[in-house]
């Protein structure tokens, strides 16, 4: 089986790796870069765990080839803080308390990132909506969807 | 498996025709690397179709009409100013396709030779009258929407042959369009039923009708009797009984855990009638 080269930038470093075919991006982030932020919760689009983007689109990683991701760039959830300093998702969703086993977290950080950066103030249907996709079986939603409307709030009133 | 990713439909084709074993394209993937990942079908050659010219276009010609490349995604059909002015159904009925991150990456074209009877977006393109161009190994040929499933996971396609291109008809005047599913949740499941209706008005008379169902046979079901039961009438509540009761009697569903025969049959009709409205509604020019 040939293996394909993959040039591509990450979290806006410029990266290479070898794959198979057959490797989603989810496993060639995790087992060939070593960015386990993305998680396989389910493997077939219905969880939303391996959320990254993608050319600044919203996808899952589960559900798409290592090959494709040649000379696009992608964002994981790893790109979200700087160095130490965490994104203000990141802070409210502890503020609030929004996770618990945290296997739904990075999902959530890199969806929720995506819709402030689409619109910086949506409704809570909306939220709710685009968070549709990221499953969680822990918390319930509630906080999630407290955190992320809370930093919206937060966002608008710094800009 | 081998990957390709030709820079021509023609190149696609070649590929496909000379490829033996199973055989995919890979547009957004969402089908294709669910089936992939479940072992349901693992391809020997997949020809990806992203990276040929023009592809991810969405354009109005001079009379109206519209063409679309066949890797649009969802997500690039909501966010168009003007084709979901035009085209509310269609573009509805293909928001309604899984959660924002299957958006980012599913096509028509798709979900349309996946062929799955339950496929939210072919009623509302067979109500429009969407056509496809479709690349095969001598040439290019014209095919309506509805002439492409003919079974669960069957479609009418020739080896060698993709679809090139996605043509939706010129909106012209007095025209709405509609599609309602019912699901048992609210969001990220599949049809148990769908209806998708386009018409034409002249004053309050309708004058033209298409009306699709989904998940109710094995393939979508193009109801002339629903269409019948509507033109000449200005959908008053005789019209809309006898639309329900077409789009019943049309039915030959599946029985199964998310929906009984009888449910889904009776649900059918009453789709169809709320569907109706709303393209009745958007033909008015009201917002619907
Ligand atoms: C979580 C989740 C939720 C979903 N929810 C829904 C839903 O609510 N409703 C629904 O209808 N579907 C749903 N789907 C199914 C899927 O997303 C849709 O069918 C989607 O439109 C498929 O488009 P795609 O571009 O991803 O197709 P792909 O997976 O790329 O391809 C699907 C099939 O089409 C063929 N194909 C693709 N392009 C061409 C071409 N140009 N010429 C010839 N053949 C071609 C491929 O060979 C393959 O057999 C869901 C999927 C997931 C993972
Ligand atoms: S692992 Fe990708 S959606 Fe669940
Ligand atoms: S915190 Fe456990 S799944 Fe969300």
């Amino acid at each position: 089986m040939s293996k394909f080269h993959v040039t591509t930038q990450v979290n806006g470093d410029e990266v290479e790796f070898l794959c198979d075919p057959r490797e989603t991006l989810l496993d060639c982030l995790r087992d060939k870069l070593n960015l386990t932020g993305a998680k396989e919760g389910c493997g077939t689009g219905d969880c939303g765990a391996c959320s990254v983007t993608v050319d600044g689109r919203l996808v899952c990683s589960c559900l798409m080839l290592g090959v494709e991701a040649e000379g696009k760039q992608i964002e994981t959830v790893e790109g979200i803080a700087d160095g130490d300093v965490l994104h203000p998702l990141q802070k409210k969703m502890i503020e609030y308390a929004a996770l618990q086993c945290g296997i739904c977290t990075p999902g959530i950080l890199v969806a929720a990132k995506s819709l402030l950066e689409k619109n910086p103030n949506p409704t809570e249907e909306e939220t709710r909506y685009w968070l549709a996709g990221n499953l969680c079986r822990c918390t319930g939603y509630d906080k999630i969807i407290r955190a992320v409307m809370d930093t919206a709030a937060d966002l608008r009133e710094a800009s | 498996m081998d990957y390709h990713s030709p820079a021509s439909f023609a190149e696609a084709s070649a590929l496909a025709a000379n490829a033996t074993g199973t055989t995919r394209f890979l547009a957004g993937g969402t089908d294709v690397l669910v089936q992939l990942r479940s072992d349901l079908v693992t391809p020997d050659t997949l020809i990806d179709i992203k990276k040929i010219e023009g592809v991810s276009n969405i354009e109005q010609n001079a009379d109206g009409s519209w063409t679309l490349g066949v890797a649009v995604t969802g997500a690039e059909m909501s966010e168009h100013t003007t084709l979901g002015q035009d085209w509310p159904g269609v573009v509805e009925a293909m928001d309604l396709i899984g959660s924002t991150q299957v958006q980012g990456r599913a096509t028509l074209t798709g979900n349309l030779c996946n062929g799955s009877p339950a496929a939210d977006s072919v009623p509302a393109m067979v109500a429009a009258g969407v056509t496809l161009t479709v690349t095969g190994p001598d040439g290019a040929r014209t095919v309506a929407v509805e002439d492409i499933p003919t079974g669960p996971g069957k479609t009418s396609l020739a080896k060698g042959e993709v679809v090139s291109a996605v043509h939706i008809p010129a909106r012209g005047e007095n025209g709405g369009d509609a599609y309602l599913r019912f699901i048992p949740r609210t969001e990220m499941d599949i049809a148990v039923v769908g209806v998708g209706v386009n018409l034409r008005l002249d004053g309050d008379t309708i004058t033209e009708a298409r009306v699709c169902l989904g998940a109710v046979a094995p393939t979508v079901l193009l109801v002339e009797d629903c269409a019948k039961a509507i033109i000449g009438s200005t959908l008053d509540d005789t019209a809309l009984e006898a639309l329900a009761e077409a789009a019943s009697a049309a039915c030959n569903p599946i029985d199964d855990k998310r929906g009984t025969i009888a449910f889904r049959t009776e649900v059918a009709g009453v789709l169809a009638k709320r569907a109706a409205k709303i393209a009745y509604a958007r033909a008015k020019g009201e917002k619907a």
